[in-house]
C-alpha cells in the first residue's frame, strides 16, 4: 500500500525498504513514533508561548494544556506604550531594517555568487576561503571597534538605521553568497550557452534567461537574510536607539507593571507576534528553505 | 582578503570583447564581479578587525592607579591581554568581582556549554535524521514542524524557555510530577547551565539534523541493501557504512555548530542574565564595552583567535571540508540533482 503511493521511481532504496516495511510491522511502528517525537520536539513550547498568548494574566501559571481563559488582553499590553514599551515602533523597525539589509546583501551578493557558481578567474578559491571565513566570524570581533567609530560618528543616537543595517550586512553577505552560490551552480546552464550561442552578452544572457530561472533562489536567499537580520539581538542590543530599537531588543527589555516583575503573557504574546510571521513563510517556503539552509554544507 | 581586493581591475571597468569566443575574458569578469563583495567585506569585516587589534594595544582613559591622575589612554603595549590572561589589573591581581576576573570563569562555561551542546545536537540530529530518511507520509509537516524551533528568534526562545523555567513553570511542574524538587533554572550554578542548553538545545538540534539528513540522502539505498544481504546487523550497518559515508557533512554541521556556540550571547544574557555563573566570553566583551573599549578590544580579539583557531583545527585535522569546489559548467543534470540532495529528494518523495 505504502509502496503503491509513495514510490518514487529516481530513488532506488524504496523496493528494500518495501521488503523491510512488510517484514517488519514494529518497524513501521516506531518509526511514526519517531516522527511524532519529532514533531513535539518542534512544536510543544511554541504550542506553550501560543497558548500562553491567549491566557489571562491572572493564569499566568496555569498548567491546563489546552487553551483557557482565552482573552486578547495580552496583545493590547504588548503594543501599549503605557509601561514605556515601543513593541509597535520595533515592528517597523525590525521590517526596516530587514529589508534593508536583505536589498544590499542580495544586490551586491548576486554579481558575487554568479561569479562563483560560473565563471573561473584566478583566486576564485581563495574568494570563497573569505567569504566562508566571513561567514564564520564572530560578530562579538566587530563591536567595540564599530561602537566607537559609530558614537564618533553621531550614529548612536537619534534614527541612524545604517549603525543597524551596515553590522548586520557582515554577516547577511556572506550567507547570502553561500547560499545563492550553491543554487546557481545547479541550474541549467546550457540555456546560458544556447542564449550566448545566439549572439547574447553574458550579461544579457543572465539578466534575460537566468535571472527568471533563478527567481526561486534568490527568493529563498532573500527570506534567509531577512530572518537572519530579524533575529539578530547582539549588534542590535549595543548600536539601537529608541528610534531604531529593533522586535528582539524591545521583547528582551520588556517592562511589566512592577519593577523586576516579567510580564510573561504580554512577551508570549510579544513573541507570537514576531514568530508568527517567520512560520507562516516557513510553512510556505519549506523545501526550499531546508535546500537553501543545507546547499553550502553539503556539496556532493 | 587585501590582496584579492587591489588585484580586482575596478579601475579599467571595460568589458570584456565579445568576439573572443564565449570564454574569453572570464577572469577580469569575475573578479570584477566580486570585487564589491571583497569591498563590502574589507570595509565592514577587515577594517574592524585590525582597528580591534590597534585599539586593544591602547590603554584606556581612567585614574592612574600609581599617580590617582586621569590618564587619557596612549600605549598599552599587550597590558591590555594580560590583563584577561593573566588576571592582572595593572600591577595587581584582579579583585574577585571586577570584569578581568571573571574571564576564566567565562571560558570554561562557553566552553563547557560548547562541548555539552554539540555533542548533545550531534547525538540527538543523528536520530532525527535516521528518522527523517525513510518515505513515510506527512513529510512536509514533519519538516515544517522541526523548523520552527529554527525560525524562532533566539531572544523570544530565550523568553519562551525563561517562562517554561520560571519558579512557578511548566518544566518544575513537569519535574515534580516525576518527584524531583522545583529547581531555580536562572540561578542555580548547575539548573542554569542546563537551562541554557536545553534551549539552544532545543532551538539547533533540527538545524543539525537537516544537515545530517542531506548528508544521509547522498548514500545509495542499493549499499544499505547490499549490507541486509550480507547479514550485517543495524548497529553494524551504522557504524560501518552510514558513519563514514556522512562524515564530511557531519564535521561541517559539527564545526558550524562549535564556532556558534563558542560566541553565544543571546541565550545566556536574556533566560540568565549571567546568573549561576553563566556569563560567557561574548557577554563579557559586551560588559567591559562600558567601562573600556580597549580592554574590551583585546577580549573580543581573544575569542576571534580562540573560534579561527578552533576552525582551523576542523578543517585541517576534522575533515571539515567546507570550502569545496562547486560543480563545473559542463556537470550535467544527474550530478546537479545529486548536488542539491534535499530538492532531489523532496521532489520525488511528493510529499
Amino acid at each position: 500500500m505504502t509502496a503503491t503511493t509513495t514510490a518514487p521511481p529516481t530513488s532506488g532504496r524504496t523496493e528494500a525498504q518495501e521488503i523491510h516495511f512488510k517484514s517488519d510491522r514494529a518497524a513501521k511502528i516506531r518509526m511514526y513514533l519517531g516522527l511524532s517525537a519529532l514533531v513535539i520536539w518542534g512544536l510543544a513550547p511554541f504550542y506553550w508561548m501560543v497558548v500562553t498568548a491567549f491566557r489571562n494574566v491572572g493564569y499566568t501559571f496555569d498548567s491546563t494544556p489546552w487553551p483557557t481563559h482565552v482573552t486578547l488582553d495580552n496583545f493590547t499590553t504588548a503594543f501599549s506604550t503605557d509601561r514605556g514599551n515601543h513593541f509597535g515602533a520595533a515592528l517597523v523597525h525590525s521590517v526596516i531594517i530587514g529589508i534593508l539589509t536583505t536589498a544590499v546583501a542580495l544586490l551586491v551578493g548576486v554579481s558575487a555568487s554568479y561569479a562563483l557558481a560560473r565563471l573561473d578567474f584566478p583566486g576564485k578559491y581563495a574568494v570563497l576561503g573569505v567569504i566562508l571565513g566571513a561567514s564564520m566570524f564572530p560578530g562579538v570581533a566587530l563591536v567595540s571597534p564599530l561602537f566607537q567609530l559609530f558614537s564618533n560618528f553621531g550614529w548612536l543616537t537619534g534614527a541612524n538605521y545604517q549603525a543597524l543595517i551596515i553590522p548586520n550586512i557582515s554577516f547577511a553577505l556572506p550567507l547570502t553568497i553561500y547560499t545563492l552560490t550553491a543554487f546557481l551552480s545547479e541550474m541549467p546552464w546550457e540555456l546560458e550557452e544556447s542564449a550566448r550561442i545566439d549572439g547574447c552578452t553574458p550579461g544579457q544572457a543572465f539578466r534575460k534567461i537566468m535571472l527568471p530561472l533563478a527567481a526561486p533562489g534568490l527568493f529563498t536567499t532573500a527570506i534567509l537574510a531577512f530572518i537572519s537580520s530579524w533575529n539578530e539581538f547582539l549588534l542590535a542590543s549595543l548600536f539601537s536607539t529608541k528610534q531604531t530599537q529593533t522586535v528582539t531588543v524591545a521583547i528582551a527589555n520588556f517592562t511589566g507593571a512592577q519593577p523586576h516583575q516579567e510580564p510573561y503573557t504580554a512577551v508570549m504574546a510579544a513573541g507570537t507576534i514576531v514568530t508568527v510571521p517567520l512560520i507562516i513563510m516557513v510553512l510556505i517556503f519549506q523545501r526550499a528553505i531546508v535546500s537553501g539552509l543545507t546547499a553550502g554544507g553539503v556539496k556532493g | 582578503m587585501s590582496a584579492a581586493t587591489s588585484t580586482a581591475p575596478r579601475s579599467t571597468g571595460t568589458k570584456p570583447k565579445k568576439s573572443k569566443g564565449l570564454n574569453a575574458g572570464q577572469g577580469r569578469m569575475g573578479l570584477l564581479l566580486v570585487a564589491p563583495t571583497l569591498v563590502f567585506l574589507a570595509g565592514i569585516i577587515l577594517y574592524p578587525l585590525l582597528r580591534a587589534i590597534q585599539l586593544s594595544l591602547q590603554k584606556d582613559a581612567g585614574l592612574d592607579k600609581a599617580t590617582g591622575l586621569f590618564v587619557e589612554g596612549g600605549s598599552a603595549g599587550l597590558s591590555n591581554y594580560t590583563h584577561w590572561l593573566l588576571q592582572k589589573c595593572g600591577e595587581v591581581d584582579c579583585p574577585p568581582g571586577t570584569l578581568g576576573d571573571q574571564f576564566y570563569s567565562a571560558l570554561w562555561v562557553t566552553l563547557f556549554f560548547t562541548v555539552v551542546s554539540v555533542v548533545i545536537e550531534l547525538g540527538l540530529g543523528m536520530w532525527f535524521a535516521m528518522i527523517m530518511n525513510r518515505d513515510f507520509k506527512g513529510r512536509a509537516l514533519v519538516r515544517a514542524a522541526i523548523l520552527v524551533p529554527w525560525a524562532i528568534p533566539t531572544a523570544v526562545t530565550a523568553k519562551l524557555w525563561l517562562f517554561i523555567f520560571a519558579f512557578d513553570g511548566i518544566a518544575n511542574k513537569l519535574i515534580g510530577y516525576v518527584g524531583i524538587n522545583p529547581q531555580l533554572w536562572v540561578s542555580d550554578p548547575w539548573a542554569a547551565k542546563f537551562a541554557i542548553i536545553i534551549a539552544d538545545v532545543w532551538k539547533t538540534t533540527p538545524f543539525m539534523a537537516l544537515l545530517i539528513l542531506a548528508g544521509l540522502q547522498l548514500v545509495p539505498g542499493d549499499v544499505y541493501e547490499a549490507a541486509q544481504i550480507d547479514g550485517a546487523s543495524k548497529w553494524q550497518t551504522f557504524i560501518k557504512i552510514t558513519l563514514p559515508l556522512v562524515k564530511v557533512p557531519l564535521m561541517v554541521a559539527v564545526l558550524f555548530r562549535t564556532l556558534d556556540v563558542m560566541r553565544i550571547y543571546d541565550l545566556p544574557a536574556i533566560l540568565t542574565n549571567g546568573g549561576g555563573g553563566t556569563t560567557s566570553l561574548s557577554m563579557l566583551v559586551i560588559k567591559q564595552i562600558q567601562n573600556g573599549f580597549h580592554s574590551a578590544s583585546a577580549l573580543s580579539t581573544i575569542i576571534f583567535l580562540l573560534i579561527a583557531f578552533t576552525a582551523f583545527l576542523f578543517i585541517q585535522f576534522g575533515g571539515a571540508d567546507v570550502v569545496q569546489r562547486p560543480p563545473k559548467s559542463k556537470k550535467k543534470e544527474p550530478e546537479a540533482a545529486v548536488g542539491n540532495p534535499v530538492a532531489a529528494n523532496a521532489t520525488s518523495t511528493g510529499a
